[in-house]
């Protein structure tokens, strides 16, 4: 089986399950330079899938395609279609905002905002509207379970959300996320600025969240991917200034034990050693 | 032979960073002789009745009561103008401009303001607004023609605070579905607040002292501004006439003084900000 | 995320406050209020971006409309060539004094621009941390003195002092020299240091790890690389120095001659206007803001300089 049609046909083991995000023929530029070419993937509702691949690869550049945080990178250009329930993603008079408090998205170094932590998670909620205080509360407090941070920060909810360690303050962030009810939560590469500790404490709740909600995560850790995923993709870009592919997507198990592509096998191998 | 050319090395080596410590030294001790003239001539003459009480006579005897006054109505009121218009604008070239001639036309413009001599917006202030919008001499005046003074230099502090906001505080805000606006206003300005308020107030030091400005907008005539559409002469003004008169060099002494520790207050003040915002952060 | 025809999965997309978490439902499209909003406050912000444009206009426009019957009526030629300034004769060279600015400009220049280079080596290279953190305040609070009070002291302190070791009365080219030398150390120091700040650590290191004394890595290296941000200080320093009014009034004396002598009186670009303008009318108070558009166009000229100085190193904005 070629690459080509590894990428192009998902194949039917993929069939299952209803898609949440429906990617065809997209390519991704910078300028003038091509980074990601002719990327296809189907993204299974309440699952997780992982995008793994060697750093520069473009994996995260595509995660940021899905909510359109490109749009905030002046001189770069999405081609092909992104569906999420099969709606176009940009299509014309789509409402970029909106569509991210759908797609929320977790990034590499935790950001909380410089307020409250209290501030922090109600940020989201305020700004779509909700204003009393009691709705607030319970939001806030909803957010910070379902994080698994409650119990840490609740009689310091009036601290500042930037004093807190790096594996609090992502699952802050993640509370923040939730506090808006994402459909879609797009993590990039969440566990690589957090302490081991914290990073078992999020995987066990990706686990948690995936019954209600759809997630992608961006990783450059191959063990993460394999406990963590029910899908992977693999992308790579094969040569320094050429745009980068998808090579394989498959369920975990099958892309981990028995990779159709030589490409996939080289590079799991490789790093399992 | 070599081990000449290494104490030879060593010894041009010595005498350079010497060199550079005299330098050092001596924009120190010129800051320092500055200030101890002015705090060690002046310090007799600062009483309270120097500070609260109106001069009379014509050795403008007596306090500086009504130019304390005229000096921070304007500057007050030159702030009030200048700070939510640099401020927007700084946020336009921050976070809204592309890059291109529009810009480039914009900063060019703002730095020709900021290196405009002050004399030349004091006649400019004159025409355009005490004789050609016919506000007279008055505070109101004064304040327009500083606050173009300004303009840059809050425009240029701010612009940097704002360019400092980590672009990860951005995305996440973005990230949660907040459209620019809301994203500017609830987490980049807030968090850009304490280096802004540094620049203005650091601005606000540079209006009090302001002379060649105020002195054609505002004129000289001693009075306690109550309208801005008062006329008034503030303390650097009333520094200068005493001291070209030479009528009376004690209350020229106390005035300097007052003057300097006017912005002295706002340097320190200023500090205080930003360095409480330092160790928040930190 | 602008124009384009609508397609399939726009047809049906619900009302934006629909929301629910597990909502099917498209994609809600900016609303009409949002695009409004955000539309009008972005040109509101280009607004206040553009007032400065407007100020340098209307600073042009309102100068340029007092100044220019000036040029008109003695051509530009007799104005900036003439050498007799004097006023009730109605002889309004201005040749003179824009020596007398460039003197003392220069002079200011000469003994400030080393001084506050050497300053910004010093914080940036050679103090540590403790001595910086004094000397840093000091630079600044330099920067905030008023120029009158640099006029003062100059006045009741220098001027005395140079009077009795030089004779004469004190006031002349070398007091202005002093204090201007002074007042623009804090404008050069600052931006030098700046520049040297953004010099590569990698390339003290290389400088250092070949056996170069610190001074050596200064000299031959790190002001080398720091040139252009260091000739960008140094004319911003310029412009400073010949736009100084209020200072060099109190101390220069005022005479309408080129000096003889350093210790001689002299009258400058923006010493006349404050000398002549409170009695100034009609030719003399065009001629005073004729000479204010000169002193504009100088301090756009040094504004562009630098322009093209950065851009030569292909930096621009």
């Amino acid at each position: 089986m070629t690459d080509k049609l590894a990428s192009q046909d998902p194949g039917d083991v993929l069939s299952a399950g209803a898609d949440k995000f429906t990617v065809d023929g997209l390519d991704f530029f910078y300028g003038a330079f091509n980074a990601l070419s002719g990327i296809d993937v189907r993204i299974k509702e309440h699952a997780v899938t992982a995008f793994i691949g060697p750093s520069g690869c473009g994996k995260s550049t595509f995660l940021r395609c899905l909510n359109r945080m490109n749009d905030l990178i002046p001189g770069t250009r999405c081609e092909g279609k992104v569906r999420l329930d099969g709606h176009d993603v940009y299509g014309p008079g789509v409402d970029p905002a909106d569509l991210r408090r759908r797609v929320g998205m977790i990034f590499q170094q935790p950001n909380p905002f410089p307020m409250t932590i209290y501030d922090n998670v109600a940020y989201g909620p305020r700004l779509h509207g909700m204003r009393k205080r009691a709705d607030l509360d319970a939001v806030v407090e909803e957010s910070l379970k379902r994080a698994n941070v409650w119990k840490e920060v609740k009689d310091i909810l009036g601290r500042g959300g930037l004093t807190l360690s790096g594996g609090q303050q992502q699952r802050l962030c993640i509370a923040r996320v939730l506090a808006v009810e994402p459909e879609v939560l797009l993590m990039d590469e969440p566990c690589s600025a957090i302490d081991p500790t914290s990073v078992q404490k999020v995987e066990d709740l990706m686990a948690e969240l995936k019954d209600r909600i759809t997630i992608v995560i961006v990783t450059h850790n191959m063990q993460q991917a394999a406990r963590v995923s029910d899908y992977t993709a693999f992308f790579l870009q094969e040569l320094a200034g050429e745009a980068a592919h998808l090579i394989e997507f498959d369920r975990t198990a099958t892309l981990f034990t028995t990779p159709r592509d030589r490409r996939t096998e080289d590079y799991i191998t490789g790093r399992f050693g | 032979m070599r081990s000449l050319e290494r104490v030879d090395k060593r010894l041009t080596n010595g005498l350079a960073l010497g060199v550079i410590w005299l330098a050092a030294i001596t924009t120190v001790a010129a800051l320092g002789a500055i200030l101890l003239y002015v705090v060690v001539n002046g310090i007799g003459s600062l009483t309270p009745a120097f500070i609260f009480t109106w001069p009379h006579g014509v050795n403008m005897e007596g306090g500086i009561w009504p130019t304390i006054q005229s000096t921070v109505y304007v500057t007050a009121l030159a702030m009030l103008i200048t700070t939510p218009v640099a401020v927007l604008a700084a946020v336009y070239l921050a976070e809204y401009a592309v890059q291109g001639r529009l810009v480039r036309t914009i900063r060019f413009a703002a730095d020709s303001l900021a290196s405009v001599p002050s004399i030349v917006m004091g006649l400019f202030g004159l025409a355009a607004f005490v004789e050609g919008a016919g506000l007279k001499f008055s505070v109101l005046a004064a304040a327009l023609a500083l606050s173009f003074l300004l303009l840059p230099i809050v425009m240029r502090t701010t612009e940097e605070a704002i360019r400092s906001v980590p672009r990860y505080a951005r995305w996440g805000s973005y990230g949660l579905g907040a459209t620019k606006w809301q994203t500017v206003s609830r987490i980049v300005l807030p968090s850009a607040t304490p280096r802004i308020t540094t620049g203005v107030i650091l601005a606000a030091g540079r209006a009090a002292g302001e002379t060649a400005v105020v002195i054609y907008t505002m004129g000289t005539m001693i009075n306690a501004p109550l309208f801005p559409s008062d006329g008034g002469r503030t303390m650097p003004v009333h520094l200068m006439l005493l001291a070209q008169d030479g009528i009376n060099l004690h209350a020229a002494y106390g005035t300097a003084l007052v003057l300097v520790l006017m912005v002295l207050a706002f340097n320190i003040v200023a500090r205080w900000v930003s360095r409480r915002n330092r160790s928040m952060q930190g | 995320m602008s124009a384009g025809s609508p397609r399939e999965g726009q047809a049906q997309a619900p009302a934006p406050q629909d929301r629910g978490p597990a909502g099917n439902g498209g994609l809600s499209r900016i609303s009409r209020a949002t695009h409004l909003k955000e539309a009008l406050l972005r040109n509101a912000f280009l607004v206040c971006a553009c007032v400065a444009v407007a100020g340098v206009t209307l600073i042009f426009v309102f100068v340029g409309y007092q100044g220019w019957p000036i040029f008109a009526k003695l051509g530009i030629g007799e104005f900036l060539g003439g050498r007799v300034w004097y006023p009730t004769k109605g002889l309004f060279g201005i040749l003179t004094l824009v020596v007398n600015s460039l003197l003392a400009m220069a002079g200011g220049l000469v003994l400030g621009a080393p001084l506050a280079v050497g300053t910004a080596v010093f914080l940036s290279e050679v103090a540590s941390p403790r001595v910086r953190e004094v000397t840093r305040p000091a630079v600044e609070l330099l920067a905030g003195i008023p120029s009158v009070v640099y006029g003062f002291f100059g006045l009741v302190l220098l001027r005395p002092i140079i009077a009795r070791v030089f004779g004469g009365l004190g006031f002349g080219l070398f007091t202005v020299w002093v204090i201007l030398g002074v007042m623009i150390v804090p404008t050069i120091a600052t931006l030098t240091e700046d520049a040297l700040r953004s010099v590569p650590e990698g390339i003290r290191e290389a400088s250092y790890a070949m056996g170069a004394t610190k001074w050596q890595t200064i000299w031959r290296v790190l002001l080398p690389a720091a040139r252009i941000g260091i000739i960008d200080a140094v004319i911003l320093g310029m412009g400073r120095a010949i736009g100084e009014t209020m200072a060099v009034v109190m101390i220069a004396g005022n005479a309408p001659v080129i000096p003889d002598s350093i210790f001689k009186p002299f009258l400058t670009l923006t010493t006349v206007i404050v000398m002549d303008m409170p009695y100034a009318s009609g030719d003399h108070r065009t001629a005073l803001f004729g000479v204010a558009i000169v002193l504009f166009v100088i301090s756009m000229i040094f504004v562009a300089s630098i322009r093209v100085i950065s851009r030569s190193r292909g930096e621009g904005d």
